[in-house]
Order: C-alpha cells, then sequence, then structure tokens
C-alpha cells in the first residue's frame, strides 16, 4: 500500500462528483456530488498526513468537514426557497436569465 | 504488538481494495440512479466505507466525526430536504439545454482522465509513512488533533464557529416565511365556510369490508362515487377510483341478508349485533 494508491482513489471519487455536476440537474443531487469532491480531498488530506507523518493534514480535513456542514445547510435552504417559489428543484429551471 | 507488519500492511490493503471498490460503486450509483432518495443512500454507503478507510489511515477521530457529521447529519439533513421537496421528483430525460449531456460526458472523462494522469506523474511510490509518532507524543490521535486545534490553529477554530452560526441564522432567515396578509380569524374563517359550497362538514371516506383506508372515496346513494370524501392531497396521488367495487358490495350484501335496494342503500337489521 503506497500513498499513490489513496490518491487515486481520491481522484476517482473527485472526478466522479465533476462528472455528476455536470451531468445531472436535480439541484439535490447536484449538492450531493460536491459533497462527493469535498470527501475526495478529505481523503487526500488523511492520506497525506499520513505520509508526512504528522496530524496537520487531519485537522484541515476535519476544517473542510466543518465548512461542508456549513455550506450544506446554507445550499439547502436555498434549493427549499427556491423550490416554494418555482415548484420545481431543477437546475435548469431558472435559465430566464440566458440570452 | 503481536501483529507483524507485513500482516498489518496485507490487513491495510485487503481494507483499501475493499472498502476503496465498495465507495467507488456508491459514487457510480449516486451518479445513475434516477430517483434523489437512492441517490442520498448511494452517497451515504460512499461516506461511510471512507470513514473505515480513514480509520485504516489511523485518523480514529476523523472515522468517527465523519460517520456522525456525514452520514449522521448531512444525509439526513439532505433525505429531510428530499422529503420537503417530494421524494418521486426525479430526473427528467427531456434536455432544457440543448446539447450539453455530450460535452458533459466529455468534460468530465477528460477531468478524469487528466487528474489521475498528473497525480501518476507527480506521486510515484510515496511513502505511506506513520503516524505513530505524532500520535505518541501527545498520547493519541484525539489528543495530538486537539493540541493542534486549540494552539496553533485556534483563530481558524474560532471563525469556524462564526461561520456555523452565521449559517444556521442563514439558514432560519431564507426558510422563514414571511405572512403578507393578516392572518383569517374565526369568525372570517366560518363566514368564509357558510358562503362556500358546503357549509357543513365534507363527507368522511368510506368504510368497506377490505378497504377503510382514508383514500377509498365513500359511495353515494346511487352507488356512484364521492370524490369530494377523499382528502384532498390523497387525491393528487392518483386514487383508484375503482378501488370501491359495487360488484363486490352487492356479493358481500346478498351473504349477509342485506338488503339493497335500487338506489344501493342498504338496510340491514343484524349489523347492529355484529359489531
Amino acid at each position: 500500500m503506497t500513498t499513490d494508491h489513496y490518491i487515486a482513489l481520491s481522484a476517482i471519487l473527485f472526478s466522479l462528483g465533476a462528472f455528476g455536476m455536470l451531468f445531472r440537474r436535480n439541484a439535490i443531487v447536484v449538492f450531493m456530488c460536491v459533497e462527493l469532491m469535498l470527501n475526495a480531498s478529505n481523503l487526500a488530506f488523511v492520506a497525506f498526513a499520513r505520509m508526512h507523518g504528522n496530524l496537520e493534514g487531519q485537522v484541515f480535513a476535519f476544517f473542510t468537514m466543518v465548512v461542508a456542514a456549513a455550506e450544506v445547510v446554507v445550499g439547502l435552504a436555498i434549493i427549499v426557497v427556491i423550490f416554494r417559489t418555482r415548484r420545481s428543484a431543477s437546475v435548469d429551471e431558472p435559465s430566464l436569465l440566458r440570452f | 504488538m503481536t501483529v507483524t507488519l507485513a500482516a498489518q500492511n496485507a490487513g491495510e490493503a485487503a481494507v483499501f481494495w475493499i472498502c476503496g471498490a465498495l465507495a467507488v460503486l456508491g459514487a457510480m450509483g449516486m451518479l445513475f440512479s434516477r430517483k434523489a432518495v437512492h441517490s442520498a443512500l448511494f452517497l451515504a454507503m460512499t461516506m461511510i466505507n471512507l470513514a473505515i478507510l480513514y480509520v485504516s489511515l489511523s485518523a480514529p477521530f476523523l472515522g468517527m466525526v465523519q460517520v456522525i457529521v456525514y452520514t449522521g447529519a448531512i444525509m439526513m439533513l439532505f433525505l429531510f430536504v428530499l422529503m420537503v421537496v417530494g421524494v418521486d421528483s426525479s430526473d427528467s430525460l427531456i434536455e432544457t439545454v440543448k446539447n450539453q449531456r455530450a460535452p458533459a460526458i466529455l468534460f468530465g472523462l477528460g477531468f478524469g482522465v487528466l487528474l489521475v494522469g498528473i497525480l501518476g506523474q507527480g506521486t510515484r511510490d510515496l511513502p505511506v509513512g506513520s503516524l505513530e509518532e505524532a500520535n505518541s507524543v501527545t498520547g493519541g490521535n484525539l489528543q495530538g488533533l486537539a493540541e493542534l486545534i486549540f494552539t496553533q490553529y485556534v483563530f481558524a477554530f474560532e471563525v469556524t464557529s462564526t461561520l456555523l452560526i452565521t449559517a444556521a441564522l442563514g439558514a432560519m432567515i431564507l426558510t422563514h416565511q414571511q405572512h403578507y396578509e393578516p392572518k383569517a380569524t374565526q369568525r372570517e374563517l366560518s363566514q368564509a365556510r357558510f358562503k362556500g359550497p358546503h357549509p357543513s362538514a365534507l363527507p368522511p371516506p368510506g368504510t368497506f369490508a377490505r378497504h377503510n383506508a382514508v383514500d377509498t372515496p365513500a359511495l353515494l346513494p346511487d352507488g356512484s362515487v364521492a370524490e369530494i370524501s377523499v382528502p384532498r392531497p390523497m387525491a393528487l396521488r392518483e386514487t383508484p377510483v375503482d378501488r370501491v367495487d359495487v360488484e363486490e358490495v352487492d356479493e358481500v350484501a346478498a351473504g349477509h341478508d342485506i338488503v339493497v335496494d335500487e338506489l344501493g342503500a342498504a338496510t340491514d337489521d343484524t349489523s347492529g349485533e355484529e359489531r
């Protein structure tokens, strides 16, 4: 087991999340993809912390989790508000600003 | 420590390959399941597997936080919001933005290849290292993390608390519904009711031998279905109106000496004793 394995897994999960953000259109699923990307970066942080033999990477992963929690709270509140006014959770729906 | 280093490495490799594969499978399931609830459950699976990986990477505290905060709190918040927004809000297959899907697939694949390729170039055979020393200085993983958070990163920690409070306030303000007109009084409500088509209470849903759910419509004296007897949210769910089988009612009535007259109204002199 080398650190490379963990970093490759993290990269795969991150690109799956990025792909989902482009591909899916339900706003909640897009949010889940953001969470997946944050988790992938956390995995990289923890793997590098182990490689360097100090705990700072784990501290950063911890702060990432806190920020992700705050982000989810506000983001989901915004989705609920959008759903209330537009009766839809699709990210393509508010496309009136095009052109 | 009775476990040899080789056995430890083999165990870690097994955990990595099993949990890593399951995490990737969960991520794929999240991407390709049509219903948002299934996506949420698949994501929870990915997160639990990542928590196991954290523990095997000698980060037991982060593993526990991952389970409690991510799968326990954040994913449940997602499920709550799905409940509000509508569980069956699945993606439609019609493209609103023209020709968006093919470039999305292309960019997604390209990004993945690029990322894995760059990382493969940059990090080749990096040692896995060990946290034993860092963990043992202060007596454990949790103690070591606590020392770092509350000394070197204490300002960042305080800022995060501000961020959390701001996020909580923001969520409350965003989801707060404002009343733009005063709430209707009881007097106004009753006046509106007497002006409307139904001054009395609406008929209750039907109670039959085989069905007594709230979405079972009652029958009118002529045998037709009284749609008004079903609550409106239930009716929106495409209630099977033919759930009440008039022939079945007749059949049951025939077996019980119930006299069903031409209008379908039943007179039964034994029903009082049966109950």
